[in-house]
């Protein structure tokens, strides 16, 4: 609890909670304040906001409830951010943990292709993986784990190095434990902290690369994200400009939350190794 | 000079295995695709089938994988990417084409956001913990959350729609006749707001980056020392503190550069600037996945290539690098 407190003690920290709070219950609730398909026509189209109360945000193009949408687009943004890092994580712990810990011709022949990912512009290749596969939710996923696992993997590799000579590896191989027990089992757990320290910067960067990949149209395009509301919002953007504004701020606040709850991390960390 | 020979050496070994495997991957990609050159060839211009098993003979679709990736690499190796459907040109003429205004745009952008981003992170660094320090590290952290594509959509509205004082798309007044000075401030002009947006995020990376290395570096003993010889100020701040903790950024100067050229892909459909990465768009928009994996190839080229020249930057910077390896 005290490190809780002292996380939240730190202003950064406690802004980005309050902002990442504030959105998960956006995502949360939003199929219980807005029930049914957020895509329906809700009213006349592109009212502005403030006007009718029962569409407090104004309709786009369609006449579609800006809100409504707002809030369903919080659940795919955060849905592909989570599911994305997630897998980059896992993906480049795995990779780096293996090249690392093999050593020789493998951490060679592995750590050439986290340079071949790392050379191809990461956005190029989610459009191109995108473009080939169909775009749907799971594809999408898998197209910004594979743009962004090699930091990760990168980290892994440089933290299993200087594990993997530690005295408990040498107790497991000694007590007889199969190689790649040893990786996963004694090695990968404790290389972990400093590749998890990475996941703010790799939600966030998912999350942007999502709203990116959707604005040009290859986004799910049975749901609704803020990506693809900017997009169709430019359509009208001499007239109504709020319907491409509006769910930028909501990208903007949702990416400073997380950067800032990052940076709290961080600082609240730094704070307790300062008072040990 | 040496020295940077030898990095420069054992550098190219190293990225000639990288770029094969990028070649081996784009065309395991571009195989994994439905349908193929045949298909979108087709599609386009319509034909029967005996016209198709006609066109996958002649291109040599109906052999191996293996004998097919045999002579891509052929083709690869004549600086041949193959034929573009959608523009029904070869893909090598097409992306040169658009390659010096992708070039313009990342340069201008890099030189914006490395420069300001670098003084305004020794104006903050110089005085760590005052206000000004803390104004200019929340905000470049709220910039750097900014997307790009968001950010120049909305500096279109204020500045191109409301304000017009840019133009709204585009690289240069079509047909206006220009020519030397006042053409390339025609396209300057158009460039300004692209700049703006691919540049912005990058501006923020640069200021942290160079006010968190000046953080570390103003604890280190030799800036004691030089204090207490009595080094005036404003020196200490330049000539110690601020140029240690530039020799990171020139590093980041070339691992940022794939992530901006991935970048323009969005900057450059939102302003449409006819370069790499509005092709690399119109590529997917019409299915083209020859262009597409064509474009990605010539950017691994192309990032690999910068961050040769950072690493001789660097090299000619930093006296330690590569010293050891020059003298064995």
């Amino acid at each position: 609890m005290s490190r809780l407190a002292r996380f939240l003690s730190v202003p950064e920290a406690a802004s980005g909670t309050l902002i990442l709070a504030l959105l998960a219950a956006m995502a949360l609730l939003a199929p219980v304040l807005f029930p049914g398909d957020p895509m329906r026509i809700a009213g006349p189209a592109l009212l502005p906001p403030f006007q009718d109360w029962s569409l407090p945000l104004g309709t786009d193009r369609l006449g579609r409830d800006v809100l409504a949408e707002l809030f369903h687009g919080a659940r795919t943004s955060l849905a592909v951010g989570l599911a994305a890092a997630a897998a980059s994580l896992a993906i480049g712990a795995l990779v780096g943990t293996l090249a690392g810990f093999a050593g020789g011709l493998a951490d060679e022949a592995l750590m050439r292709v986290t340079d071949a990912f790392q050379t191809v512009p990461g956005f190029l290749l989610a459009l191109a993986f995108v473009s080939i596969v169909g775009p749907s939710l799971g594809v999408v996923v898998a197209a910004i784990a594979l743009s962004a696992w090699t930091g990760p993997a990168r980290v892994a590799r440089a933290e299993v190095l200087s594990i993997r000579e530690r005295d408990y590896v040498a107790a497991a191989r000694v007590v007889g434990m199969h190689p790649v027990e040893i990786a996963l089992r004694e090695v990968l757990p404790n290389a972990l902290p400093p590749v998890l320290a990475l996941s703010s910067v790799i939600v966030a960067g998912a999350i942007l690369t999502e709203a990116a990949l959707s604005f040009l149209g290859l986004g799910d395009p049975n749901r609704v994200t803020w990506g693809g509301m900017i997009a169709e919002g430019r359509t009208v953007l001499r007239s109504a400009p709020f319907l491409s504004v509006v769910p930028g701020i909501a990208l903007v606040l949702t990416v400073l939350g997380i950067y800032l709850a990052g940076e709290g991390a961080v600082e609240s960390s730094a704070v307790r190794k300062g008072l040990s | 000079m040496t020295r940077a020979l030898v990095l420069l050496r054992r550098r190219l070994v190293g990225s000639v295995f990288v770029l094969a495997i990028v070649v081996v991957g784009t065309f395991l990609l571009l195989e994994s695709a439905p349908g193929d050159a045949v298909d979108a060839y087709i599609a386009a211009t319509g034909g029967d089938a005996g016209l198709v098993e006609a066109l996958r003979q002649r291109w040599g679709l109906d052999q191996s994988e293996l004998t097919r990736l045999a002579n891509y690499l052929w083709a690869l190796a004549h600086l041949d990417l193959g034929q573009s459907v959608a523009f029904s040109r070869p893909i090598r003429d097409v992306i040169l084409e658009r390659l010096p205004n992708t070039l313009l745009l990342m340069g201008s952008a890099t030189a914006l956001s490395f420069g300001l981003g670098s003084a305004l992170g020794i104006y903050a660094g110089s005085r760590p913990g005052s206000f000004r320090d803390r104004f200019l590290s929340i905000g470049s952290l709220a910039l750097y959350a900014v997307p790009g594509f968001w950010l120049g959509l909305v500096l279109t509205v204020l500045f191109s729609v409301k304000w017009r004082w840019f133009p709204i798309a585009g690289i240069e007044t079509v047909a206006s006749g220009r020519t030397g000075f006042a053409r390339a401030a025609d396209i300057a002009w158009h460039l300004a707001l692209p700049v703006a947006s691919l540049g912005v995020i990058y501006l923020a990376l640069y200021l942290r980056m160079m006010r968190a290395g000046m953080a570390e570096i103003w604890r280190m003993d030799f800036i004691r020392a030089a204090r207490a010889r009595g080094i005036a100020r404003r020196r200490i701040v330049l000539a110690h503190v601020a140029r240690n903790a530039l020799l990171p950024l020139v590093t980041m100067l070339g691992l940022q550069s794939a992530q901006m050229l991935g970048g323009s892909v969005v900057i450059e459909s939102v302003f449409s600037v006819p370069g790499l990465g509005r092709l690399a768009q119109e590529a997917v928009a019409q299915r083209d996945t020859p262009l597409l994996l064509g474009i990605i190839l010539i950017s691994a080229v192309l990032v690999i290539v910068i961050n040769l020249l950072v690493d001789i930057a660097y090299a000619a910077l930093d006296p330690r690098v590569g010293a050891s390896e020059a003298g064995a």
